[in-house]
């Protein structure tokens, strides 16, 4: 935590010194980039914004933290006529709902994305299901479940998904967060669903009365978490002995602090998150020009020096090496490893856009009772 | 001044004119009338800037939370033929094809502008899969050739089921009650009556009757944590008061989340307090206490942090009654006890009635405390308002909720004016 802290501190202290220079520059053109703080935030500082600042010295590039509400930002920019945001860091759900209420601007792909070195235009590089109409994927990630491997005997460590919902093996109170999206899937997968027919279940009536019964097992257990940052944090005071979470987060916790936290990859949860352009930004030349040179193949691997999150091109996934401060391997830590991604479930952003209000309240609901 | 004098020096003079006039001839009554005015114009321009301020940061967001609780837009904008053509269809069996045909066009238009998204979203609060019904068939609308009602039922077969179209029948109007309908837990069944949610279903009744069971919980802590220090305060030497004084501002002044945040690791289960007892032999080590992530850690973390508003008014109250009225009491053969009761704790209950209605008024609106300390069984309406605001983005049962419980601290302040009297209240 105090490792964050200090790095916020610097640069905050940072952005100052650059405004304070800033000043004496007229042509100075400010974008401010709305993403999602902590330690994604700062991977998307050192790959992206620092380089570019150097290269471009006209360009400012100041961070918001606010993308956990970015379509309420959006919604409420737009109607009061005053855009202020002139890239935002998104989930592909979210942007696709912002699309088709024409609060963002749409993609030509193959027009405003830099192509791969060999030539490949960007709609065939990005990985397949990707992009959306006004979405341009980063990274992939996924919601992982993690345990604090010090609660556990060493020789009966847990490893999957069932384990997690094993209360007489693997004692302890579990936190997940506090929505039904990955708990639903998790509690079918582990009540015996095959993978590739979790929301076919879940689509039905007592395909949820399914998932949540088998929630209610460990209901008792349960701690409820809503930022991304609780989890770690519940893990590491020995409040909860398993906590699902961001990888990434879990791995700068375990890697970078050192936590004793390990992660389950068992039912990974996988899913994008990418880049949009809000309707009517004052900036629109200076963005689409970072965007083209932000998303390119070399950029995208850059990423994945500072966290553990796959690039979204399939020609930057050679280029993923080691930790820029760690020097460890980052290859064997992406969610799209080999080793990794034996049981994935891909996140279906159209089935949560149909159900979501829905299994939302069911689940605010169970989770007050 | 000088016109008024003038005015007396003529009476003075014994003149005997009927009526009182100033130097220039105008009668003083008029003239006092006018420096009246005068005096109150200067007034109200004095208070200008606080009026606006008020109207623009307070009047008119209340209203604008008001009109979007019922307001509801996106039909009658976004649909407008199916609006226009949906008026003529009887409810009994599917819409004629003259709806489908103006759905159609809605949905062409609607899908270019990009602005189907409003009506899928309004939609989707009713009916789940409204979302994909409206998007899926706008992206493909300008495809479908007539005639279009099979086209769109072949589409979708959402489009083939009478309750969608009762729905868009019913959301076809400028102004719902459906918002304020799903803040108490009803709805609209099959039938189009309004009727309660399923049991697993309803959600707000329940919150609102725990909001106010938490809230008079804390108010009532706050009271018997409070009233004892006001007391000590009030009636020590100045040089001691003063220090407590600062003990008790001390805490008022240090950051909200600090604050909450020292709770969490006090109260957790590897908190200081568990560790204590623990070590201490009073609790064994698989058998922690559990008081934060559920009620008794929003009742404990926010009784601290709202005592400061129960010990000020209780202070300024207490300072103020005589000592000389318990001694009296007491050498007029009361017992003290009874002098107390009797005597000074009457006088104190307008500083109890202002820092209780206080206490109480911001623990029912309170929710960053409640959101980081209460688990799920400790959290408060104000907890599921900022959710539909800044998650869920249901903005209008936000609101709808919202104005629901504005209406139910008004109700509460009225009672509390014919119990107590509102003219009684001091807060300092």
């Amino acid at each position: 935590m105090r490792s964050i802290a200090l790095s916020t501190t610097v640069l905050a202290a940072g952005g100052l010194l650059a405004l304070g220079a800033g000043s004496a520059n007229a042509q100075e053109t400010s974008l401010t980039v709305v993403s999602w703080g902590g330690a994604y935030s700062e991977s998307q500082q050192r790959a992206y914004h620092n380089p570019y600042m150097e290269a471009n010295p006209e360009i400012e590039i100041v961070n918001d933290d606010s993308s956990a509400n970015a379509l309420a930002g959006l919604r409420a920019q737009s109607q009061a006529g005053n855009v202020t945001w002139d890239l935002v860091d998104m989930l592909p759900s979210d942007a696709q709902l912002a699309c088709d209420e024409g609060l963002l601007m749409e993609i030509d792909h193959d027009e405003m994305l830099a192509p791969a070195p060999d030539g490949t235009p960007a709609s065939e590089d990005f990985l397949p299901g990707s992009l959306g109409d006004c979405f341009i994927p980063q990274i992939v990630y996924s919601t992982i479940m993690s345990y604090n491997t010090d609660m556990f005997p060493e020789d009966a460590q847990p490893s999957s998904i069932d384990d997690f919902f094993n209360v007489e093996d693997y004692p302890g109170r579990r936190a997940i967060q506090d929505r039904p999206a990955a708990n639903l899937e998790w509690a079918l997968y582990a009540d015996g669903v095959a993978i590739e027919d979790i929301y076919d279940v879940l689509a039905t009536p007592e395909g949820v009365d399914r998932a949540f019964a088998k929630l209610d097992t460990i209901k008792d257990e349960l701690v409820f978490w809503t930022e991304g940052s609780q989890a770690p944090q519940l893990l590491a005071d020995e409040e909860v002995s398993f906590a699902t979470g961001y990888n990434g987060r879990i791995f700068n916790a375990a890697e970078v602090e050192g936590q004793p936290f390990a992660i389950i990859w068992d039912g990974q949860i996988v899913e994008w998150d990418g880049w949009v352009v809000p309707l009517d930004t004052p900036n629109l030349d200076a963005v689409m020009d970072y965007l083209y040179w932000a998303t390119d193949t070399q950029r995208l691997a850059d990423q994945a020096k500072y966290i553990s999150y796959g690039p979204a091109r399939a020609s930057s996934a050679d280029l993923v090496g080691e930790h820029e401060d760690l020097g460890i391997d980052m290859v064997e830590h992406m969610p799209t490893n080999p080793d990794n991604y034996f049981a994935p479930i891909l996140l279906d952003n159209n089935f949560w856009a149909d159900y979501g209000d829905q299994l939302r309240e069911r689940f605010s609901n169970w989770m007050l009772q | 001044m000088t016109t008024v004098e003038h005015a007396e020096n003529q009476v003075a003079d014994g003149a005997a004119a009927p009526k009182l006039v100033t130097a220039d001839g105008v009668p003083l009554k008029s003239s006092l009338k006018r420096a009246e005015r005068r005096k109150k114009l200067a007034a109200f321009f004095l208070v200008t800037p606080l009026l606006l301020f008020i109207i623009v940061t307070f009047i008119l967001p209340i209203a604008s939370m008001l009109w979007r609780s019922v307001d509801n837009p996106a039909l009658v904008t976004y649909l407008p033929n199916t609006v226009e053509a949906i008026e003529t269809w009887d409810g009994d069996g599917l819409p004629d094809e003259a709806v489908y045909a103006a759905m159609v066009d809605d949905l062409i238009v609607g899908g270019e502008n990009r602005t189907i998204g409003q009506v899928a979203v309004r939609l989707n609060y009713e009916m789940s899969g409204a979302r994909s019904l409206f998007s899926g068939s706008a992206r493909r609308a300008d495809e479908l050739e007539p005639p279009y009602k099979e086209a769109l039922i072949d589409l979708n077969p959402n489009w083939g089921e009478i309750s969608t179209w009762r729905i868009i029948e019913r959301e076809a109007s400028p102004i719902t009650a459906s918002y304020y309908l799903a803040a108490v837990d009803m709805g609209y069944g099959e039938d189009g009556s309004v009727q309660f949610q399923d049991e697993n279903r309803r959600i707000y009744l329940p919150l609102f009757g725990r909001t106010l069971v938490l809230s008079i919980s804390i108010t009532l802590t706050t009271l018997a944590l409070g009233f004892p220090i006001a007391y000590l305060l009030a009636t020590l030497p100045m040089r001691y008061s003063n220090l407590l004084m600062i003990f008790v501002l001390l805490p008022f002044w240090t950051s909200l989340l600090v604050r909450t945040s020292a709770w969490i690791v006090l109260l957790q289960q590897q908190g200081v307090i568990n560790e204590i007892l623990v070590s201490l032999g009073l609790l064994s080590d698989d058998n922690r206490v559990q008081m934060v992530y559920n009620a008794t850690g929003t009742v404990i973390a926010m009784t601290h942090i709202l005592l400061p508003f129960m010990v000020l008014p209780l202070y300024s109250v207490m300072k103020t009654i005589p000592p000389s009225y318990m001694r009296a009491a007491c050498s007029l053969g009361a017992h003290p006890f009874l002098a107390y009761w009797r005597v000074y704790v009457p006088q104190t209950v307008p500083g109890i009635a202002a820092g209780a209605i206080l206490v109480f008024i911001i623990s029912i609106g309170y929710y960053i405390t409640p959101a980081l300390v209460g688990g799920q069984s400790g959290q408060l309406i104000s907890n599921l308002i900022a959710h539909h605001m800044q998650s869920s983005l249901n903005w209008g049962l936000a609101a709808a909720l919202g104005s629901i419980l504005l209406a139910g601290v008004l109700i509460l302040y009225w009672l509390f004016n014919r119990l107590v009297g509102v003219e009684k209240l001091k807060f300092g």
